[in-house]
């Protein structure tokens, strides 16, 4: 891991909630999302601007909708611009993602507890 | 997003074998959940993204899950006994006195490690990880041949993390099910006499917690 990948994006995302050592999360699917974007960002799917853009963007959106902004749903609302901007780029469709989800939910649920969920 | 239907026609109980209780049928993933994991795995089939780097960013951060409720819920067990009896009693209301509580009012359980008996967890493949307490589940525990070992030759997989117990002690292990989580209450480390919370906090690791490793050693203090 490049720590200067890290710090190029809170760099350009000064709301990324963190410690001293680096970003820190709630849940795993917060650092699965952190981790997407920077492998994404790295293969030059998209600039950190234009990151920043889709973040403060969802964020905006968010609070429109009554969201009070106090970095508890900062994962969710950057899942959210992730989602668009890789289908703004072309990576995946709205569709297939939704079809996508609900292959995934059908799966956990024909899964025996503690084993390993695949589709 | 309920546990408690079963799962008619359920085929995939293979498991039941074992003796672990698979009584409650399958598992279930949180809307956030299943949303990263539609993304990644539409990203990784087209190739714009490679598990294996992904797993290796979220290698780094994996400890990196904060604030680690868990340890500071046993560097109060240590110093307060009559906190230690009520999280061995009833851990859920004990974990939940601190301000942890999980998402789903899951219940907690708490495992003691004593001279005789060492815990370990073993199941943490999906949603029912308290990672409100225990912080991000580590990559290699996800892992199907982990997962087998440690049901078939735990001493093995404990000595692959140079835990050795000593002769004599007891190793159980454990299998979260739907509904019950654990959290293993390790040993206070010797020469840790009269540390505050929060320095004892600092000794007790993830692996600890889920017995795979011990805490650390008193000579590794943080000078607060």
């Amino acid at each position: 891991m490049k720590p200067e990948l890290f710090d190029q994006a809170a760099l350009t995302l000064p709301a990324l909630p963190r410690d001293a050592g680096g970003p820190v999360f709630r849940a795993p699917w917060e650092a699965q999302a952190f981790a997407m974007t920077l492998a994404l960002h790295e293969r030059g799917a998209f600039s950190w601007s234009e990151w920043g853009e889709a973040l403060s963007e969802a964020i905006a959106e968010a609070g429109r909708a009554g969201d009070a902004d106090t970095g508890e749903h900062y994962y969710r609302h950057w899942l959210t611009a992730l989602e668009r901007i890789a289908a703004r780029k072309g990576l995946v469709t709205e569709s297939l993602l939704r079809q996508r989800r609900d292959e995934w939910e059908v799966a956990a649920r024909r899964t025996p507890h503690g084993q390993p969920i695949h589709l | 997003m309920s546990h408690d239907s079963p799962h008619e026609g359920d085929l995939h109980d293979h498991d039941q074998a074992r003796g672990h209780d698979r009584s409650q049928g399958g598992s279930e993933l949180s809307e956030m959940d299943a949303r990263v994991r539609a993304l990644e795995s539409l990203l990784v089939e087209k190739g714009y993204v490679d598990p294996a780097a992904l797993d290796i960013l979220i290698e780094t951060y994996e400890t990196k899950v904060g604030p680690h409720n868990g340890a500071r819920v046993v560097a109060k067990a240590w110093v307060d006994a009559d906190f230690r009896a009520r999280l061995l009693h009833d851990a859920t209301e004990a974990i939940a006195s601190l301000g942890y509580t999980g998402r789903q009012g899951e219940h907690m359980v708490a495992l003691e490690n004593t001279a005789r008996v060492h815990n370990m967890v073993v199941c943490t493949l999906c949603s029912c990880y308290p990672w409100s307490v225990l912080g991000l589940p580590p990559i290699w525990y996800k892992s199907a041949p982990y997962r087998s070992r440690a049901v078939i030759d735990p001493h093995g997989v404990l000595r692959d993390f140079d835990v050795m117990l000593a002769d004599g002690v007891e190793l159980r292990v454990w299998d979260s099910t739907a509904e019950i989580r654990y959290l293993v209450l390790p040993m206070r480390p010797a020469g840790t006499e009269g540390w505050s919370e929060e320095e004892l906090a600092s000794l007790v690791t993830r692996d600890s917690m889920i017995g795979t490793g011990l805490p650390k050693s008193a000579d590794t203090r943080h000078v607060a």
